[in-house]
């Protein structure tokens, strides 16, 4: 499968040779779990790791979880506290899904902006990239809707907000947003199409998971020097490179421990401190709760949405041009998707022929400012939308488009880049005294 | 090691201030401030105290059920470890006391301890079954939440304020105002009166619907425990935390064992980690 250099699977006894002939499984989980990974991959890389274990965990609670939820808007929230009082285990289970899907975020967000410093996305990796911002935008999807399902306070009242960004489309909104809901409100119908879809779209990530390796595999891992393993030879490519098995297993299930004693700490200690108390009052169309917050996890988006009101010059700008059709709502709502559609654009923004920040002395602090700039989006998210807040939204939604659309194509041409190590080989032997690669060095036990 | 740990922290922290989401409570009233109170069953190692979930039981039972229900609640679980471990005989009494009506004989009957607790009597009195979850009472140090940790987020502690924070009402008030003004009640009815000339409330708190529920003595503990308003107010508040969290014990000892465990685990992962790289790296330049 991947394009570097490798053993391949040889089967040895009668019946492995039966097998193979017929359906080479086994020689594709070997080529998958041998696969040539560099060597130098730092601790930014094991999120992928973490990443599948929640998906895992997320559709091996959640199915035992549909065993006992009701998906009706007279029973739904009953049958939560049904689950929470009287189910085996279920208490526990259900609050490993829900802070499961916050230790799911925690890890994608991690894992993008991983992406972002190391030039991940670039060539020839963009297919790995885009599959990845598709699976970002189901999490999100599957996220939303698995937080209306205990039909609480926030949960209705999220899911109103969520699908009245449809309804400002021009034009086709209101009908979009009534397909949305299979009615004029958020009913017993939405309740029911938001189980069956919050079922359905983890399997289709789980497929596009599937795709994500298949991709990356082909193209090999990046790394922290961005340099590629060298593919001429078998030999040369083990210089720069060892086998996933065991190295890489073991190093990320060892860094997967660690994340899971922290968020074992999380359930068993404080399982509702990520959520809203709101939530466990059941919902009532006739009282609308003080806040409608988003989970934790929406709220850099959520600041965007909000950040551009009516006063901005560029909405007033677009209002004029446009007539009218796109106001204040309409461009909020484009602005919020349009900050992830940068984010996925970004191989053909970034115009910088170095892949690694390690080795761009200005972009290293643009990407600094971009970090600092997501939590400052995520806090304002949570703040009312009013006076100081509003402003600092839109100064910070303004760096996240500048980022993409400015500095990444503009830092390409006036950057000077530092000198890049020649291989991979050589960036590891800058770290460690004695490479082994091929041969093996004999170390007395510690 | 140090170095490990210092790479491992930075993603930590990332997943740590992603969550400092406090979420505010718009408050109709005036500024409400709720104390903090040490229960027994916060903290990672706290457990309910039985006998005080069972005081609690005779104050939700003789005062608060006059009006509100419980009724998510199974009788039965009474009985349960991890909550106030009424003998079976007596789980069975209590459940007898209520009548239900049953959709089999079409009639009422006594309940039995397979039937939940009633629901609310009176239309505008809340269930109180999840009262200690949905009302967060503190959300410190500065709105992060971090110390829900040890302390909780002052669920019971809003209610053992609520339940103690009946006062006078003010002079700007009009004789007539509805309800009774409590200090501690942020979302109920405030008299014009009582704002200054920019339309913010002088006096903290609101007017609140339900009159004063709770007295000194209200009711005669079995176990001789003093009934004055603070202690049964404490004790009916950790009862509510049960009806909240009945799992409560059992979810804490889940999660101590899962951290136990996996710290075991992760001290073997690394020394294999270390083992099996030492060949490929070497000695460590710097």
């Amino acid at each position: 499968m991947s394009g570097i250099p490798h053993d391949h699977y040889e089967p040895g006894s009668r019946g492995e040779k039966w097998l193979h002939q017929r359906l080479p499984i086994v020689g594709l989980l070997y080529s998958t779990l041998t696969i040539p990974t560099p060597k130098n991959l730092n601790w930014m890389w094991i999120w992928g790791i973490v990443l599948t274990f929640c998906l895992a965990l997320q559709i091996i609670t959640g199915i035992v979880l549909a065993m006992h939820y009701t998906p009706h808007v007279d029973l739904a929230f009953a049958s939560i506290e049904h689950i929470m009082r009287n189910v085996n285990g279920g208490h526990f289970i259900r609050y490993l899904h829900m802070n499961g899907a916050s230790l799911f975020f925690v890890a994608v967000y991690a894992h993008i902006f991983r992406g972002l410093y190391y030039g991940s996305y670039k060539a020839p990796r963009e297919v790995t990239w885009i599959i990845g911002m598709l699976i970002y935008l189901m999490m999100m999807g599957t996220a939303f809707m698995g937080y209306v399902l205990p039909w609480g306070q926030m949960s209705f009242w999220g899911a109103t907000v969520i699908t009245g960004l449809f309804g400002a489309i021009p034009f086709i909104g209101e009908p979009i947003q009534t397909w949305l809901l299979g009615g004029p409100a958020v009913d017993n119908a939405t309740l029911n199409r938001f189980f069956s879809l919050h079922y359905l779209l983890p399997f289709i990530i789980a497929a596009l998971v599937a795709v994500h390796i298949w991709a990356f595999h082909t193209t090999g891992n990046n790394n922290p020097t961005g340099v590629e393993v060298r593919r001429t030879s078998k030999a040369e490519a083990e210089k720069d490179t060892v086998p996933f098995w065991p190295y890489f297993v073991i190093k990320d299930l060892f860094a997967l421990a660690i994340i899971l004693i922290v968020f074992f700490a999380i359930v068993g200690f404080m399982p509702n401190y990520l959520g809203h108390p709101d939530n466990y009052i059941e919902a009532n169309a006739l009282s609308t709760p003080a806040h409608i917050v988003p989970e934790w996890y929406f709220l850099p988006f959520y600041a965007i949405l909000r950040a551009f009101t009516s006063d901005v010059w560029v909405v007033m700008a677009a209002s004029w041009i446009t007539g009218g059709i796109v106001d204040a709502k309409f461009f909020g709502v484009l602005a919020m998707f349009g900050a992830i559609a940068v984010m996925a654009l970004a191989p053909w923004l970034d115009t910088s022929s170095v892949r690694s920040g390690r080795y761009r002395p200005m972009f290293k602090w643009w990407f600094a400012l971009l970090v600092l700039d997501f939590f400052v989006l995520m806090w304002a998210g949570a703040m009312p939308a009013e006076g100081i807040y509003g402003i600092i939204s839109l100064i910070a939604s303004a760096y996240w488009f500048a980022y993409f659309l400015i500095l990444l194509p503009l830092l390409g041409v006036i950057e000077k880049p530092l000198p890049i190590p020649a291989t991979i080989e050589e960036d590891f032997k800058a770290h460690y005294a004695e490479t082994g690669g091929t041969q093996t060095i004999v170390k007395p036990a510690e | 090691m140090n170095e490990l740990f210092r790479k491992i922290g930075a993603p930590a922290a990332i997943a740590l201030s992603l969550s400092l989401t406090g979420g505010a409570a718009l408050a109709a009233g005036g500024e409400v401030h709720i104390e903090d109170i040490d229960f027994s069953f916060e903290g990672p190692f706290g457990s309910f105290d039985p006998l005080q979930l069972q005081r609690g039981l005779k104050v939700y039972t003789e005062v608060c059920s006059a009006c509100h229900g419980l009724q998510y609640v199974p009788i039965r679980t009474l009985h349960d470890d991890g909550g106030p471990q009424l003998p079976e005989d007596q789980v069975r009494a209590y459940a007898s006391q209520f009548e239900v009506f049953d959709a089999d004989l079409d009639d009422f009957r006594p309940a039995t301890p397979a039937d939940h607790f009633p629901k609310s009597g009176l239309e505008t009195a809340p269930d109180l079954s999840l009262m200690a979850k949905k009302r967060a009472g503190f959300h410190g140090p500065y709105g992060s939440g971090i110390n829900q940790f040890l302390k909780g987020m002052g669920g019971p502690e809003y209610i053992y304020t609520l339940l103690t924070s009946y006062h006078e009402a003010p002079d700007c008030a009009p004789e007539d105002f509805p309800g009774s003004y409590n200090s501690a009640f942020a979302t109920g009815g405030y008299p014009e009166e009582c704002k200054d000339e920019n339309g913010h409330a002088t006096v903290p708190g609101s007017w609140i619907a339900m009159a004063q529920p709770l007295y000194e003595d209200s009711v005669e503990f079995d176990d001789g425990h003093p009934a004055d308003l603070e202690n049964s107010a404490k004790d009916v508040a950790a009862f509510l935390t049960w009806t909240a969290e009945p799992k409560l014990m059992a979810r804490k000892f889940a999660g101590l064992t899962g951290v136990i465990f996996l710290t075991l685990l992760s001290v073997l992962l690394y020394l294999t980690n270390k083992r099996i790289w030492a060949p490929i790296k070497g000695k460590k330049k710097h």
